[in-house]
């Protein structure tokens, strides 16, 4: 097993119910998994969600967190997506001191990374950007100095290309043992 | 048929063939107790305390094989659970807890005896549900059941608020949900056979997967067919009988020499339903030193988890069994009789509590269930008490809960009509005594060996090794008399001092306890210098093993 520790992408369906992410995140919690980000959205049949889950852990604990999560009842499937070839999206929200003088420097970063804004006001900016989280991490990186007064994130979320889909796959696959 | 929710629960309880529940009344479980009361077709067994309740219902279900069912009002009601739910989870005990809560309209609002039950026991079941709505009741009781029996099992728990104990709703009787079965692969299975078939000194691990998977008798065809030694873990104690040549007894820190040189000496593993916890591996790195390890587990999670194994099999023990069996070549040789012999050259220690053990096993009724406290007692126990049969052993094994012995012997008696064997210490016997009264109010004909050296004895073995002897809080200065505590509870009370005859006091106490249908305590003296050897030290390899306190 690969002991490198990687960023791996975990997508699933589980049962759109009240305290579902609390089970969830609470196994994360007490078996000591290093979660970077949860995303959880509503899907087209009303009966379940899709939760998104990045971990940044060596292969044995993907194993691990995708095998105890796939024990729970709520959970209805469960997959890597680093296996498949895949969109990764994320959502940033980002307000940023932005008085008159800088504002078309900020503009002409956003025309580069193909951000909006979404907000503005004497002396703030909110800028929107959507893209694959490294995208996002490379825009911050440069606005940053400007000064961020606050930002939001909304996690990873993801899809395989072509016709797979979770819902399909019969199983994570048995590639462990 | 329209009737209130407390009414559908009993019904629904009916349907899964429930005949005996352990619990305790309380304000928001009224409705349910008074529809149990009309109902009047199911036995109830009021225990002291919640807790007992819990441990009652999962010593029922190990012995019985069936889920145990408790009751519980909620806030502490509920909350006096929770470590009866623990320790079943860890076991993986087929358990459904059933609470009371305050009603919709209170919840919360911290109303009176509110708590989130729900929320407190979700990392210590396998699932649980609230019921909101009275709608929802029937499906959840029925997918409660089933979850708890389902592969690897386990408990949970089902909240009712009150109002949906007194609203109505349809109720229609239907059969139990059909269990979910688990394939096994047949590729895995040949694989298995190949590499079984290819070695020349086969270990098989009989845990405690392979004792709910009910695979005794298809584990001891296996064990003849390759000749091989067979040692057990703590929850697979009974799955292969004690007086069966082939068992080398238990496995782990601490198992017996033969099973632990077997391990070093053997090239392939066969683990069936054990999790390799750290009191069998130990040294989890270490564990498989080169050999290969065949892994039989319904848990799909268990598979590299704690020790890295060379295959992993997803199945049920028994169906693994059953498809593997045909597959293995006979295997002969002097491998078996090397591995008898390597362990007998060590006997266990000169050590009272031994002697009252085997001496108990001859007096107990063929078939009694054996329970077990957590600590020395419990270990001496598991080394020294011969057992025939598979579901006659309760221990607490994973969450070690002291005071776990007396609630499950309760369960275990009527879960079995036969006369239980309580080992305990006088640590955890204090825990939750208050069930004598229980098992004097319902006659359990049960023989209570309290171990009493007035030390927390385990801790200080510990203390001993690890502390250089400084008895932090392990010496129990208690003036408790035992006897005259069990006779004023309304027990039978004996006496067993270091200096009287075991064999005549163990045969007046299950005596006693046959003709009455009463529990005996025996008071059994003992030094509080005893200690549990062999033993291999957390995080060691097996090649380290004490035989004497000295090593």
């Amino acid at each position: 097993m690969d002991d490198k520790i990687k960023k791996y992408t975990i997508g699933a369906l589980v049962s759109n119910k009240s305290g579902v992410l609390t089970r969830i995140s609470g196994l994360f919690a007490r078996r000591g998994y290093n979660i970077e980000s949860v995303a959880a959205c509503a899907t087209e049949d009303t009966e379940l969600s899709r939760m998104t889950v990045v971990l940044v852990g060596d292969e044995y604990t993907l194993y691990q967190l995708i095998r105890q999560m796939d024990k729970l009842e709520d959970v209805k499937k469960i997959g890597c997506a680093n296996e498949l070839d895949c969109v990764y999206r994320e959502l940033l929200l980002a307000k940023v001191a932005a008085t008159a003088e800088i504002r078309s420097q900020i503009t002409l970063i956003n025309e580069i990374y193909k951000a909006k804004v979404v907000d503005l006001s004497i002396d703030t900016m909110i800028l929107e950007l959507t893209g694959d989280p490294e995208k996002l991490d490379a825009f911050l990186k440069v606005i940053e100095p400007f000064g961020i007064l606050e930002m939001s994130r909304t996690g990873t979320t993801v899809l395989a290309r072509g016709k797979h889909t979770l819902k399909d796959r019969d199983c994570y696959g048995d590639h462990v043992n | 048929m329209k009737m209130t929710g407390a009414d559908i629960l009993i019904n629904c309880l009916a349907e899964q063939g429930v005949e005996t529940i352990f619990g305790y009344p309380g304000g928001t479980v009224l409705d349910i107790y008074d529809a149990l009361y009309r109902y009047g077709k199911i036995n109830h067994v009021l225990t002291s305390h919640e807790q007992g309740a819990a441990h009652a219902a999962d010593g029922y279900a190990r012995v019985t094989g069936k889920v145990g069912v408790c009751f519980a009002t909620s806030g502490p009601g509920a909350t006096n659970l929770v470590t009866g739910i623990a320790t079943a989870y860890m076991d993986s005990i087929p358990l459904v807890a059933i609470t009371g809560n305050v009603a919709l309209n209170n919840l919360g609002r911290d109303s009176f005896q509110e708590v989130d039950i729900a929320g407190i026991t979700m990392p210590i079941t396998k699932h649980n549900i609230i019921v909101k709505d009275v709608a929802e009741l029937a499906d959840a009781v029925r997918q409660a059941f089933c979850i708890a029996d389902s592969g690897r099992k386990g408990p949970v728990l089902i909240d009712v608020l009150k109002n949906v104990q007194t609203a109505e709703y349809d109720y229609e009787p239907k059969p139990p949900l059909p269990l979910k079965h688990i394939e096994t692969d047949p590729a895995k299975v040949r694989a298995a056979a190949e590499i079984i078939n290819g070695c020349r000194k086969p270990l098989i691990i009989a845990g405690g997967g392979a004792a709910a998977g009910n695979s005794s008798e298809n584990l001891k065809k296996l064990a003849e067919i390759l000749d091989a030694p067979v040692t057990y873990t703590l929850m697979g104690k009974g799955v292969i009988s004690d007086g069966d040549r082939r068992n080398l007894g238990m496995l782990g820190m601490h198992g017996t020499v033969a099973a632990a040189k077997a391990l070093i000496e053997c090239d392939c593993l066969i683990a069936l339903g054990t999790r390799f916890s750290d009191r069998v591996a130990l040294n989890r790195n270490l564990f498989g030193g080169g050999k290969k390890i065949i892994h039989v587990d319904i848990d799909n999670a268990e598979f590299n988890k704690n020790v890295p194994v060379t295959l992993g099999v997803l199945a049920d023990v028994d169906d693994c069994l059953k498809k593997l069996i045909p597959l293995i070549e006979k295997k002969d040789g002097n491998w078996l009789e090397s591995a008898i012999c390597a362990g007998q050259s060590v006997k266990l220690a000169d050590c009272r509590a031994y002697e009252i053990l085997r001496s108990a096993a001859k007096h107990a009724p063929d078939g009694s269930p054996l329970i077990t406290d957590v600590g020395q007692h419990q270990m001496w126990a598991a080394q020294a008490y011969p057992l025939a049969y598979p579901r006659r052993f309760c221990s607490s094994g994973g969450l070690g809960t002291m005071g776990y012995g007396l609630g499950a012997a309760i369960g275990a008696a009527f879960g079995c009509g036969k006369l239980c064997v309580l080992v305990t210490g006088d640590g955890c016997f204090n825990m939750n005594l208050n069930e004598l009264s229980t098992a004097v109010t319902e006659g359990v004909p049960v023989v209570i060996l309290l171990m009493n050296n007035g030390v927390l004895g385990m801790v200080r073995q510990w203390q001993k090794i690890f502390y250089q002897k400084r008895f932090s809080q392990t010496t129990l200065k208690k003036k408790t008399d035992y006897i005259k505590f069990a006779e004023s509870f309304g027990a039978k009370g004996i006496l067993l001092s270091e200096s009287d005859d075991i064999d005549a006091k163990l045969k007046e106490a299950f005596d006693y306890a046959i003709k009455n249908c009463s529990p005996v305590l025996v008071d059994c003296r003992i030094s509080n210098d005893d200690n549990v050897l062999p033993m291999i030290k957390p995080g060691a390899t097996y090649d380290t093993q004490l035989k004497k306190m000295e090593d």
